[in-house]
């Protein structure tokens, strides 16, 4: 009985990578990716969220949707830092292809090159892409 | 007005944008909608595509769609037109037919 109300999860703790590569609007794959960040979250593992290609457009700022009638989701990335996803990291090269920079986004990031993402992607125990 | 092309798809992640811009006749008109317009977009890696037809071909971006994206503020393509949804209507109004590059 114990077991059920100890709600800490004791369990090993597995590096976790999520890759999103798709853009907000024109697919559910950003939207869906969002929300099994934030389920997975309630798990205590230690999860990267990385935006490369079109996903850095996720989390442009200034999302105005209500003259497409669908939900403007890219608020809820502020939220992930209170369920304790801290790294964040967007592709300096995906920023420049699309003209963009840091100032550009809803959340801070930490910008890494091509290579840094590489080398992240090759540390962890499970990659989930979107 | 001659044919009107519309794209859908992100320049950055599938063809769509050039294989309209092969066939597209001077003279014809091209909408970039929902994930196209992203191509709307000055200073990016896929900009000069518009630009080398620019002068021959009419190109709009719809919108509501730049603002669902939060493009509304960043500098586009110049001489691109915005237009709303009965902008829309009004282009497949005027031209012959509509091809979608899907």
């Amino acid at each position: 009985m114990d077991d059920f109300e100890d709600d800490e999860f004791d369990g090993p703790v597995k590096k976790f990578m999520y890759v999103n590569r798709k853009a907000p609007y024109g697919t559910v794959y950003a939207l869906e990716g969002l929300e099994v960040v934030l389920i997975t979250a309630a798990f205590d593992q230690d999860v990267s969220m990385v935006f490369v290609d079109d996903g850095v457009f996720q989390i442009k700022k200034d999302q105005e949707t209500s003259g497409v009638n669908m939900k403007n989701f890219s608020p809820t990335y502020r939220a992930l830092e209170g369920y304790e996803v801290e790294k964040v990291y967007a592709e300096k090269e995906s920023l420049e292809a699309r003209g963009m920079t840091q100032e550009d986004l809803v959340i801070p990031v930490e910008i890494l090159n091509s290579s840094e993402i590489a080398d992240l992607m090759d540390s962890q125990d499970v990659i989930v892409s979107f | 007005m001659a044919l009107l092309h519309t794209v859908n798809k992100s320049p950055f992640d599938k063809n769509s944008l050039s294989d309209c811009l092969r066939r597209a006749k001077p003279g014809s008109a091209v909408l970039l909608i929902e994930d196209g317009v992203y191509g709307a977009l000055e200073g990016t890696s896929v900009s000069e595509e518009i630009i080398d037809r620019n002068n021959e071909i009419k190109f709009y971006a719809l919108a509501p769609d730049l603002a669902a994206r939060g493009l509304s503020e960043k500098p586009l393509i110049d001489g691109l037109t915005l237009v709303e949804y009965d902008g829309f209507v009004d282009l497949v109004e005027e031209c012959s037919s509509v091809q979608s590059w899907l």
